[in-house]
């Protein structure tokens, strides 16, 4: 079996984006299960100490071109030169950060190597496949599994016939594991000059912008966070009355973001950030299965809504059962009286 | 300078809006319950298109659609809005198409509208969320690509310059035409239907609509064929059929599940004073919070 890689992102800071070293510590897992190697991709300009930063996560070989037309991100020479690796390395697998430089890509080179591509997977997994149709057997493929469909449903999608099996996963999805601090992989470095043309430059970048979020909510250990039914973008002032007495973050779902009631940096769930805060205070979140791919790993979580059978409140350590209006302000009150 | 632009729209199950009955009984879903709409961000690039055809009168847009015969309701939809035609992309043989599958069938469709110098789509839809049919379609198509789009923010005579929403901020990006682009949800929205052409388009119909109208149109169509959908079939397109549905899927889906909660041992509260204080004094006492 041939061996799994991924495509590693770089920063602003010129060095690997977080995505890309959780899906290095996913990839390693599956590599161990299925006894192949993990190769690294990465394409761009001058990227600091990147050997050491990344054979820890255990990266057996790092594919590494060093242009500066690399930097930043342009969709065409990156895939030009992944398309060459492919055709040549033949990946098993290839794993790409749901971002939007991954999602931007992926689906490109899909097209062009006719291949399978999962979006925005919450988990990955190694299993078997009997095609009833066909009466074959399929041994060791990589399942993708996501919600779908609203979140009404989980789909498991497996790549039978295609190789590599392709997918994408969002930023904090898998957890970022160094395996072993003296773990020494090798370096090849990849013919950037020799393989681009002049046309795959006819996307140039005239400016850019870019700021350093300022929220942080992938981090934060108490997060307060808003749905559909907290009404309006002015009661979520009141989330943020109690995640400052609290010292705690404010978080939003899709449909809350979707109304305008927050901004989609602070959205949680598949196609936002996931979380692990020691609490989760939910209010007027019905518990959508996207939104609980995005937080259920939380240790405590409360549960505030109107309707009893929410299914976030079969999560949901205690469930307050009620109108967020009236509730938040008598946190506040009770928070502040008893904390003394 | 007139251009000829190609919009890729979708019609999708609400998927924001699902209701209780929405899942069968044995948990695959019952789009009868879902109403069909148009896919926001594919109503976000048709803005784009519309603004383009606003700069340079004489530029048209053309609406692809791939879909069940009610698709043809976002072809009204759009040519209500100002668009100039579209078609249908329908056929049972698509059935089962996953995006790699539904993107050979566009890029084909495009083809037969050469000479164009946009295709725009929405960056994705909501049923799927998965982003991949356009730049899949870009790359049959050998064309440039632009995702994330926020707005067009100038046309010279063969390039274009667009904005780009991303994570952590904006980009500026120029690329020669012909180019695809996909447009973000945080584009401007698209305009509302014109009264005017609501009156001129009502009666727009695809051929198998017709033929499930109790009226006759015949004399009408005959004066004003703009009124005439077309559909355009596998074999309208030329399309190696092993390409399309299932056997042109790569991914397959092995297994759906229904939701099941794993019911936790919840501690229920009312909104009662004494309620919430026992909760935070739970809180601070188990060093949660505090």
């Amino acid at each position: 079996m041939n061996n799994i890689f991924v495509y590693c992102e770089v920063s602003e800071e010129k060095s690997i984006s977080d995505v890309s070293l959780e899906l290095l510590s996913k990839g390693r897992k599956l590599a161990n299960e299925l006894g192949v190697k993990l190769e690294a991709i990465v394409l761009g300009d001058k990227i600091e100490n990147l050997e050491g930063n990344l054979y820890p996560y255990g990266v057996d070989v790092i594919h590494y071109a060093d242009d500066k037309r690399l930097f930043p991100f342009l969709t065409l020479p990156h895939s030009t030169l992944l398309i060459d690796l492919f055709k040549k390395e033949k990946p098993e697998v290839v794993l790409f950060g749901a971002t939007s430089i991954g999602r931007d890509i992926a689906p490109r080179i899909a097209s062009a190597l006719r291949c399978g591509l999962t979006a925005d997977c919450t988990s990955l997994e190694i299993g078997d496949h009997f095609e009833n149709r066909t009466q074959k057997e399929y041994k060791s493929l990589l399942y993708q599994i996501r919600p779908a469909f609203g979140g009404n449903i989980i789909a498991t999608i497996i790549n039978p016939d295609t190789r590599p099996q392709m997918a994408t996963v969002r930023e904090g999805v898998m957890k970022k594991e160094i395996v072993n601090p003296n773990y020494k992989g090798k370096l090849k470095s990849i013919d950037a000059k020799g393989l681009l043309k002049d046309e795959d430059f006819i996307v140039q970048i005239i400016e850019r912008h870019i700021e350093k979020s300022k929220v942080n909510i992938k981090n934060a250990g108490i997060i307060v966070s808003g749905g559909y039914g907290v009404g309006s973008r002015e009661n979520f002032k009141m989330l943020y009355d109690l995640a400052e007495v609290l010292g705690a973050d404010v978080g939003a779902t899709r449909a809350a973001v979707d109304a305008g009631f927050e901004d989609h940096e602070r959205q949680i769930g598949q196609t936002g950030v996931t979380v692990r805060p020691k609490l989760y205070i939910a209010c007027g979140i019905s518990g959508a299965v996207q939104h609980r791919a995005g937080m259920d790993q939380s240790a405590q979580i409360i549960s505030i809504n109107t309707d009893p059978n929410a299914p976030i409140n079969f999560i949901a350590d205690y469930t307050i059962i009620g109108n967020v209006n009236d509730i938040i302000p008598k946190m506040i009150k009770y928070y502040k009286k008893n904390s003394k | 300078m007139k251009y000829r632009i190609v919009v890729l729209a979708k019609q999708v199950p609400d998927t924001r809006n699902v209701g209780k009955d929405a899942m069968k009984a044995d948990g695959t879903v019952n789009r009868a319950a879902l109403p069909a709409i148009f896919n926001p961000e594919d109503l976000n690039a048709l803005e784009q298109a519309l603004r383009i055809k606003d700069r340079f009168p004489g530029s048209e847009i053309i609406v692809l659609t791939m879909g069940p015969f009610r698709a043809a309701e976002i072809i009204r939809e759009s040519l209500y809005r100002g668009a100039d035609r579209g078609y249908l992309i329908t056929d049972r043989k698509f059935a089962g198409s996953d995006t790699l599958a539904t993107s050979y069938a566009i890029s084909l469709a495009v083809k037969k509208l050469e000479p164009y110098h946009f295709v725009i789509s929405g960056r994705q839809a909501i049923d799927g969320d998965t982003a991949q049919v356009g730049p899949q379609t870009a790359e049959k198509l050998h064309l440039p690509q632009v995702t994330y789009a926020e707005d067009i923010l100038d046309i010279e005579k063969d390039s274009v310059t667009i904005k780009r929403r991303i994570e952590m901020g904006v980009e500026i990006v120029k690329s020669t035409l012909p180019v695809a682009i996909t447009v973000h949800g945080s584009a401007p929205s698209c305009r509302a239907r014109l009264a005017k052409l609501v009156m001129k388009y009502k009666h727009a119909r695809t051929i198998t609509e017709l033929q499930e109208e109790t009226k006759d149109y015949t004399d009408l169509y005959s004066h004003r064929p703009y009124l005439q959908i077309d559909e355009w079939t596998v074999a309208d397109l030329n399309a190696d059929a092993e390409m399309l549905g299932l056997s042109g899927s790569p991914t397959k889906v092995k297994k759906i599940e229904n939701v099941v909660l794993a019911h936790k041992e919840s501690t229920r509260l009312t909104a009662d004073d004494k309620d919430v204080e026992w909760l935070m004094q739970e809180l601070i006492s188990r060093h949660v919070i505090g």
